[in-house]
């Protein structure tokens, strides 16, 4: 500990994060703001769900797919069948919300424990730079962190959008949701388990498969290497149990609608995409135009496009399973069949998580100013295209492009952030040529 | 072969205007229907009512009930899958005396041909714009204005394209093509060149805004002409009202226009016959179509029936004015961003963006408040101001809005009382940085779908919202913002557009019509679902209120 500051050693190190007294006060302190947001969250859901806007929202492309709307259907077959009465739903939705804010919630908080744990490490081992002191992160500026999570995610517009238009998008963030918080707490079975949830609802998180399982290596000291035995037992685990579950919910499914119709009904839904309403996704507007000669060959070529960043994304990142989780529940929103605006809120609520990288971070501006406007921009084309007949579907695709477009640029900005600053870490912070003159950065 | 190479039918056509020449009070719907039946169409009625929001004094109409009668000529070869409108609004008194007449002498004609591809549908509306909601909301099956109309029995295909007729004389010197409708929506300029080039075949005068075309376009007067006449349409399509029967059509994805006949003082005068051929090699045009004029613009300005400026020249100038604000709002960033030159012992400050944000929205809140007040108080409280001030409703409803547009300017002198220690330099940075950015999506928006009304309020919300800080003068720059706003711009562009119609009126009328102005705005609202009035009172007040803020602030 010698050579260290003497700040460092009193704030940044202690943590209060223990089970002690202090430990304690921390979480009663935090339990409050955190019903307060949830309280808050439910009333403007409450108060949206009983106005005529409701219908409204309900009917717009961007927060209701075909996937989620159909469902919706069933489901309120399924609840009629049971005797139960289908507007009860809409608190059902409201509780996949908040079932999704405090699961981010607890997932966050335990993280940044585990970061600080690691930081603190490095730390005594003295393997940062001197100079790159100010990049550490200390427990004030982390404290709040978790609540902004479940903030960012329960004030979201787009949430309350998706909750009031009753698209099950919500239900399936309170999975993956439930999968991340399982998953970092080290449970191997419940994040298997999740994990094969979401991927029953719908194919694409799949690929937090190889997170999940790097995330899990890293916590039980399993160490990253094809060589090893314990690495290839471990997959062999992990996989076991979650192809299993798989196959016990395919068969029960099976037990209970009597056939196998519902399988390439959902899953050939998604992955065959034929239904080409427009949303705020990039496959609709290609499959209109193209000839049905070519439409296997782009179809599979879109629909590689989804899983293939999974392999190069893990390589780089395997140091850091959870930003890669990240950067693939991005991916997923992204380049999905039948994207909505919920799904692009499960991953902007990781946003405050990675708040240190901001001094890195280059487009900010533009990013937002781009999102801003291609989101009140969505509502004006539609109208003009559908409903005034000025406009085309080009108008309305060339704002999904942007959108789409502003959306990897956030993901690759903070991917870039993220990046230098652990190079910052591992080489310092004013980087030297071997002529001592002043170097920079650059991302090939 | 046309209307009148048949002499007999000439003769039978002049009689039948003749004798229907006497001004219709009221709607006289057994006769109407009778008439019509007569002529060989099969005729329905609408019967519709509504109870205004308060009383119209333009109109002097406040419960209004009516019937609209229409007949149906059903295509003798075709499928019944398309269909026409022609229209004339029947209102009493002299108004629209002659259009009625020339349109069941039409009915007689068309019945005795056979080319007929697409039903016609011959409307007479009653209370002319109201009337029109409530059978296109029939016909189509909508209730988006929460009136009461009883079902259509009958109807025709998808109507492809409509048009509307006001005529109050036999004889014109001229006809106008009128093409503003609801929300600044315009119909394909092929429906425009349409008109024109037809009228210029059979040698009719063909005005656009009421003014005559020059062919001088070099001299300073032929150019100044016509950028009046330009500027007319802007002021029009801006106002977001309907300035025909057709302009709610264009809402349902139907071409529409209204033709007025004006009689002015000229000596060749064209008489019903020949207007009845116009009409009448309209719709053969139209009846040869075999789908919906898409082809052309939806988005232009007439200069002149020949000229027009389309979306790709008009459009950057808009978006030059907006890359304004975005500029600023980018330098305000940079100001932001840059950490400050003092720092203590090498460690910076980092909470730049969070608790900035949280700053900003109590004053965001509180404008967004006075907005929802401007927007719902004047009609709540119309009864509550009629007991206790001698003014009747209307003006109760006006005044009040322009009081709640007064007391906002008030404002920020008294939100500074319940705010403490907000007063820092950042604060109004990041203020400004979040009202630049809403206004510049706001003025974006507005201008895709009304051009007129985005770019009127972005030229003069621009400048006043870049320049705006609280270093400026106070007295100066509040008396300059107070000008630029947007009550003040449409009092402006009143006498404007007076003007522009060489009607210039004194101060005191010109203040009189303003007051109507909002009151027809506000009742339009409720009546057509025109945007303006929501879009001003929710969105634009708010956005000038946060300007002002920025300017008082402490």
């Amino acid at each position: 500990m010698s050579g260290l500051p003497g700040f460092l050693i009193d704030d940044r190190l202690h943590f209060p994060s223990c089970p002690s007294q202090g430990g304690q006060r921390f979480l009663v302190e935090m339990a409050a703001p955190l019903t307060l947001l949830l309280v808050l969250a439910v009333t403007i859901r409450a108060a949206l769900f009983r106005s005529s806007l409701a219908e409204l929202i309900a009917e717009r492309v961007e927060v209701v797919s075909p996937i989620t709307a159909w469902k919706r259907v069933v489901e309120g077959l399924a609840l009629l069948d049971l005797g139960v009465s289908p507007y009860s739903g809409d608190v059902f939705h409201e509780l996949a919300d908040v079932i999704t804010a405090v699961a981010l919630y607890m997932a966050v908080k335990d993280y940044n424990k585990q970061v600080f744990r690691k930081q603190k490490f490095a730390l005594e081992a003295d393997r940062y730079p001197l100079d790159c002191l100010e990049l550490i992160r200390s427990p004030k500026e982390m404290y709040y962190i978790p609540l902004k999570v479940a903030m960012f995610y329960l004030l979201n517009p787009f949430t309350i959008l998706s909750c009031v238009a009753k698209s099950t998008c919500g239900l399936n963030n309170a999975v993956v949701a439930l999968f991340i918080f399982s998953t970092i707490k080290g449970n191997t079975l419940l994040s298997a388990i999740f994990l094969c949830l979401a991927t029953y609802q719908s194919i694409y998180p799949l690929t937090l498969c190889a997170p999940a399982m790097l995330y899990l290596m890293q916590r039980q000291y399993i160490p990253v290497n094809f060589r090893r035995a314990s690495f290839w037992w471990f997959i062999a685990q992990y996989l076991f149990m979650y192809l299993g579950s798989l196959f016990v919910l395919i068969c029960l499914s099976f037990f209970l609608l009597g056939s196998w119709d519902y399988m390439p009904s959902v899953y050939g839904f998604i992955l065959s995409v034929p239904d080409l309403t427009p949303n705020i996704g990039l496959f609709w507007y290609f499959f209109a135009e193209m000839f049905e000669h070519f439409r296997l060959f782009f179809l599979c070529v879109f629909q590689i496009n989804v899983f293939f960043y999974t392999i190069p994304l893990s390589v780089k990142l395997k140091e850091h399973p959870v930003f890669l989780i990240f950067m693939q529940l991005a991916v997923i929103s992204i380049f999905k069949s039948y994207p909505t605006v919920g799904d692009i809120a499960l991953y902007m609520a990781f946003l405050p998580v990675w708040s240190h990288l901001y001094r890195f971070l280059r487009n900010t501006f533009l990013v937002s100013c781009v999102l801003l406007a291609c989101s009140t921009l969505f509502p004006v084309l539609w109208h003009l295209w559908i409903y005034a007949g000025s406009a085309n579907s080009n108008f309305y695709y060339a704002i999904t492009l942007l959108f789409n477009v502003a959306q990897i640029l956030l993901v690759s900005d903070y991917f870039y952030a993220f990046l230098r600053r652990e190079h910052h870490l591992t080489y310092g912070l004013y980087l030297k040529r071997k002529d001592g003159s002043e170097a920079t950065l650059v991302l090939k | 072969m046309g209307l009148l190479s048949d002499p007999n039918r000439r003769r039978a056509l002049i009689n039948l205007l003749t004798r229907l020449n006497a001004p219709i009070c009221g709607m006289p719907v057994e006769w109407l229907v009778k008439t019509m039946q007569a002529r060989g169409l099969e005729v329905y009625t609408q019967r519709f009512s509504r109870t205004l929001p308060f009383p119209d004094e333009n109109k002097e109409r406040y419960m209004v009930k009516g019937t609209n009668v229409y007949g149906i000529l059903r295509a003798p070869r075709a499928p019944r899958t398309e269909a026409l409108v022609l229209s004339a609004p029947c209102t009493p008194g002299d108004n629209n005396n002659q259009a009625v007449g020339l349109l069941l002498g039409l009915a007689q004609y068309f019945r005795n041909q056979i080319y007929w591809a697409k039903d016609i549908i011959f409307l007479v509306n009653d209370h002319d714009l109201i009337g029109m909601q409530a059978w296109l909301e029939g016909y189509h099956h909508t209730n988006t204005t929460g009136m009461d109309w009883s079902p259509l029995q009958g109807r025709g295909g998808s109507i492809q394209a409509a048009l509307s007729l006001e005529l109050s004389s036999d004889v014109v010197t001229s006809m106008d093509l009128v093409l503003e409708g609801l929300n600044g929506q315009l119909p394909n300029l092929d429906l425009a060149n349409l008109f024109y080039a037809f009228c210029q075949k059979i040698g009719v005068l063909c005005t656009i805004q009421g003014k005559l075309q020059r062919n001088d376009w070099d001299s300073v007067s032929g150019y100044s002409h016509a950028v009046q006449t330009m500027m007319l349409m802007v002021m029009k399509q801006a106002s977001g009202r309907p300035w025909g029967d057709h302009g709610l059509f264009l809402r349902y994805h139907i071409e529409a226009a209204t033709i007025k006949g004006i009689n002015s003082f000229r000596q060749y005068k064209t008489d019903a016959t020949t207007i009845g051929r116009l009409l009448e090699g309209m719709y053969r045009k139209l009846n040869n179509l075999l789908e919906r004029l898409h082809q052309s613009y939806f988005f232009y300005l007439m200069p002149s029936l020949s000229h027009f400026v389309s979306i790709g020249y008009y459009m950057p100038a808009f978006g030059l004015l907006a890359v304004i604000l975005l500029l600023r709002a980018l330098d305000l960033w940079v100001q932001l961003a840059t950490p400050p030159p003092t720092t203590e012992d090498g460690i910076a400050d980092i909470e730049q963006s969070s608790p900035g944000v949280l700053s900003v929205l109590t004053p965001l809140v509180i404008s967004h408040l006075t907005g929802a007040a401007l927007y719902m108080l004047p009609i709540r409280f119309q009864e509550m101001a009629v007991e206790h001030f001698p003014v009747s409703e209307t003006e109760a409803v006006v005044l009040t809005a322009i009081a709640v547009y007064t007391a906002g300017l008030a404002l920020p002198h008294n939100t500074h009382r319940l705010l403490s220690g907000e007063g820092t330099e950042q604060g109004w940075r990041v203020l400004k940085l979040v009202a630049l950015l809403y206004l510049a999506v706001l003025l974006g928006c507005t201008a895709l779908i009304n051009f007129s009304l985005g770019f009127i309020l972005a030229l003069t919300l621009v400048p006043a919202a870049a320049f705006v800080t609280p270093h400026v003068p106070k007295v100066l720059s509040a008396f300059v913002l107070v000008i630029l706003s947007p009550a003040c711009t449409l009092l402006f562009s009143v006498f404007f557009f007076q003007e522009l119609q060489e009607m210039p009126v004194s101060f005191l009328d010109g203040w009189l019509l303003y007051l109507s102005v909002i009151s027809q705005g506000i009742l339009d609202h409720f009546l057509y679902g025109s945007l303006v009035y929501p879009l001003i009172a929710l969105l634009v007040y708010p956005c000038w209120l946060l300007f002002w803020n920025i300017l008082f602030w402490k």
